[in-house]
């Protein structure tokens, strides 16, 4: 700017400066009033700000969003595979992924499979199967198929989708009996999934109430407790998982085993929540409301679990999806070992069992499929973990 | 320090001594012995069994005698050097053992170095680069080292080796090598294999590490004392090594004691996969087979090894931090 233009503006030596007085109404406490915004975020509970600050990690909502849908298809896992998960089909033993077409000589058309044609390769003994273009096996959908026991229960045979009647629909192909893997990978989910579930139930009940009595009452119980905590912490869980699954005995019903597995991962897990619910509690035990609480004669049950435990159960909760995953992971690697679950039934551990030498790996790598669903799983719980822990403390 | 040193030290024992009975008792759990085992498998096979041999067996190894004195007799022995004797080899455990005690701890040694080497500079740079393509790239690609299951990750490394290097990369050393004593050769393909199991059984710890180091630092850098070190115009790079990261650096080191278990317990998986030379798959075949004295050692072993890390890490970390040896993490 130049000095002549503010010269301009500037008022005649000795005249009265111009100013604007405005003439709406004033509110001396504009400075302290709320606007709408502000009064939904003072007068927010905890879990909706909670909601708020969640909702802002985008990764965490979509992995949510995943979980959710796993966890929702796992109860009519019957009705979402188009065969039983021990359905064998004879002629196709370890058949590729079948692709799913909606061009035949370039008209679109319903999506179909070609039919698969199997030759036995004399020289190396391998089962080679190309496409027989000739034929075409449209794809059936909220069709029936395979008859199944809708958790054991109810008879049915409604599947979303079926394969043609004559023909087949292994969309990520089949194993060394012929079962088709997708099938199987969705049965599997049901028993990998709720796994992890359970076994942090265990761990999460273990550890709250192991480490909100140590915290609460410190002294030699506590002293006893964080020994126990540092010695199976100090332990490698694999071998130690090895050996206790180990001890089970051959001749238990698989969903014995699968309770005994679940038990296994559980009690080897809540060291850490016990660690974070004592030390929480170690700071909270001293705050003024206990002492009410004491002097109004609540027991020590109560102050613990109706007072103390929820101020901070969103952080546990947070911790908790985080060590969901290493459950699952816990049960695959005991599975794979040929300790954990056994055949029949189907978890995504047994089916990476299969998987185990260099040949799968070589000639058949759609037998390692499971382990998609299981990097999906984990890395959707370490984000949700992530989100929850995030949105776990909103007021800060 | 001296006095923290010690004192950390006697809390070991009785660590040692609690695991000693965890491992004794979960040894003891399975309802039948490897002598019951051993009788079934020679009748399902239409042999019979030596009774009286197994008679004097049972007696030699005190199936006879109550379990406290059984403990007292292997534990006692354990402290001595003597490890037991395993069933299944006919041989003392020790002269089983030894070789690949030996390269297991290497194995995770070499690993916890791989995990510092790889997680401290790329936590640093996540951090100091926060939400940047850099941080979001490199976070997920330590999260997908921690989601793949390690022997799958073994057996693709396997698979990839073998068709683009053309080696064959299990075990840890070529097998004329093993149970020879130490050379310049076996030193050599030693090396030469060593690297597969340590990044894969790295993969894990690492990706953990970067996310520890970087929320942890991350924390540190909000903290006032640095907005103000930099308000006063102490240079960026200064700002950030000199205090935030000697802090982050604490707990670095406390961190070993967190993932030395898992990295033991990785190289276990990892071993049985790649055929490895280290205790993971005897201790598998042993724990099979109720082989109970062996597996037992083996167990008590890798206990041992973990709790010797931990306390090294809190050592080095009484040294790095007077707070912590002062205080001595008293319970209230």
């Amino acid at each position: 700017m130049t000095t002549g233009s503010i010269k301009d503006r500037l008022p005649a030596p000795g005249g009265p400066l111009p100013h604007l007085v405005s003439t709406a109404p004033f509110n001396p406490q504009s400075a302290e009033d709320l606007t709408e915004a502000q009064r939904n975020l003072y007068l927010a509970s905890q879990w909706r700000l909670m909601w708020w600050k969640f909702k802002r990690h985008r990764l965490a909502v979509a992995s949510g969003a995943i979980l959710i849908v796993l966890y929702a298809a796992i109860a009519i896992v019957e009705f979402l595979a188009p065969y039983n998960d021990q359905t064998i089909n004879i002629d196709f033993i370890r058949a590729p992924p079948q692709s799913v077409h909606i061009f035949h000589e370039g008209r679109l058309t319903a999506p179909f499979v070609y039919g698969l044609s199997y030759k036995l390769n004399m020289d190396d003994l391998k089962r080679e199967y190309t496409d027989d273009t000739s034929k075409r096996y449209p794809i059936r959908f909220f069709c029936r198929g395979d008859s199944y026991r809708f958790w054991g229960l109810i008879e049915g045979d409604l599947h979303l989708v079926c394969p043609a009647h004559d023909g087949t629909l292994f969309l990520l192909g089949t194993d060394r009996l012929g079962r088709d893997m997708l099938s199987r990978m969705i049965y599997g989910g049901r028993i990998s999934l709720t796994i992890g579930l359970i076994g942090i139930s265990i761990s999460f009940v273990l550890g709250i109430i192991i480490g909100g009595l140590a915290g609460y009452y410190g002294g030699k119980f506590d002293m006893i407790t964080q020994r126990a905590i540092e010695v199976i912490q100090s332990l490698p869980h694999i071998p130690l998982w090895l050996a206790l699954s180990s001890i089970m005995p051959p001749n238990w019903s698989p969903l014995l085993v699968y309770f005994g597995i679940t038990l296994i991962l559980g009690l080897m897990d809540w060291t850490g929540l016990a660690r974070a619910v004592r030390s929480k509690l170690l700071s909270l035990r001293e705050d003024d409301y206990v002492t009410a609480a004491q002097l109004m004669g609540a027991s020590t049950g109560r102050i613990v679990f109706r007072h103390l435990v929820p101020g901070f159960m969103s952080h546990l909760i947070a911790s908790a999806t985080i060590t969901i995953p290493s459950m699952i992971l816990g049960e695959t690697a005991l599975s794979f070992l040929g300790l954990g679950l056994r055949p029949p039934i189907t978890s995504w551990g047994v089916m990476l069992n299969e998987a185990q030498n260099i040949n799968v790996v070589a000639l058949y790598p759609w037998l390692m499929l499971p382990v998609v669903p299981v990097i999906i799983v984990i890395l959707a719980f370490n984000f949700l973990g992530d989100g929850l822990r995030d949105a776990a403390d909103p007021y800060h | 320090m001296l006095r923290y040193i010690v004192r950390r030290v006697l809390i070991m024992i009785p660590t040692l001594v609690i695991t000693s009975m965890l491992i004794f008792t979960v040894m003891l759990l399975p309802p039948s012995d490897y002598f019951e085992t051993y009788v079934a498998e020679m009748q399902a096979q239409g042999e019979r069994a030596d009774m009286s041999r197994i008679e004097f067996l049972r007696k030699e190894y005190g199936f006879d005698r109550p379990v406290v004195e059984r403990y007292f007799l292997w534990i006692s022995g354990f402290v001595r050097g003597d490890f037991g004797y395993s069933f299944e080899y006919e041989m003392p455990v020790r002269d089983i053992v030894g070789e690949r005690l030996a390269l297991t701890m290497l194995v995770s040694f070499c690993t916890i170095i791989m995990t510092w080497i790889v997680a401290f500079p790329i936590g640093i740079y996540s951090a100091t680069r926060q939400y940047s393509w850099g941080d979001y790239g490199l976070t997920f690609l330590g999260l997908i080292g921690i989601a793949i299951p390690h022997f799958l990750l073994a057996l693709l490394f396997m698979y990839f080796a073998n068709v683009w290097f053309g080696t064959s990369i299990g075990g840890l050393m070529d097998p004329v090598y093993f149970n020879q004593p130490m050379s310049w050769d076996k030193a050599k393909s030693i090396l030469e294999h060593l690297w597969i199991p340590v990044l894969i059984i790295g993969a894990g710890g690492t990706g953990k590490m970067i996310r520890r180091i970087r929320a942890n630092l991350l924390d540190e850098l909000q903290k006032q004392y640095v907005v103000t070190a930099k308000a006063k115009g102490l240079s960026p790079r200064k700002a950030l090594l000199k205090y935030p990261l000697r802090m982050s650096l604490n707990f670095f080191i406390s961190d070993i004691g967190d993932i030395l278990p898992a990295i033991v317990s990785g190289a276990e998986l990892t071993a049985v996969v790649l055929s490895l030379q280290t205790t993971g798959p005897l201790l598998l075949r042993a724990l099979q087979s109720q082989d109970m004295y062996l597996a037992g050692s083996f167990l008590m072993f890798l206990a041992c090894l973990t709790v010797v890390g931990v306390l090294i890490s809190d050592i080095a970390l009484g040294f790095l931090d007077p707070r912590i040896r002062l205080s001595g993490g008293s319970v209230k």
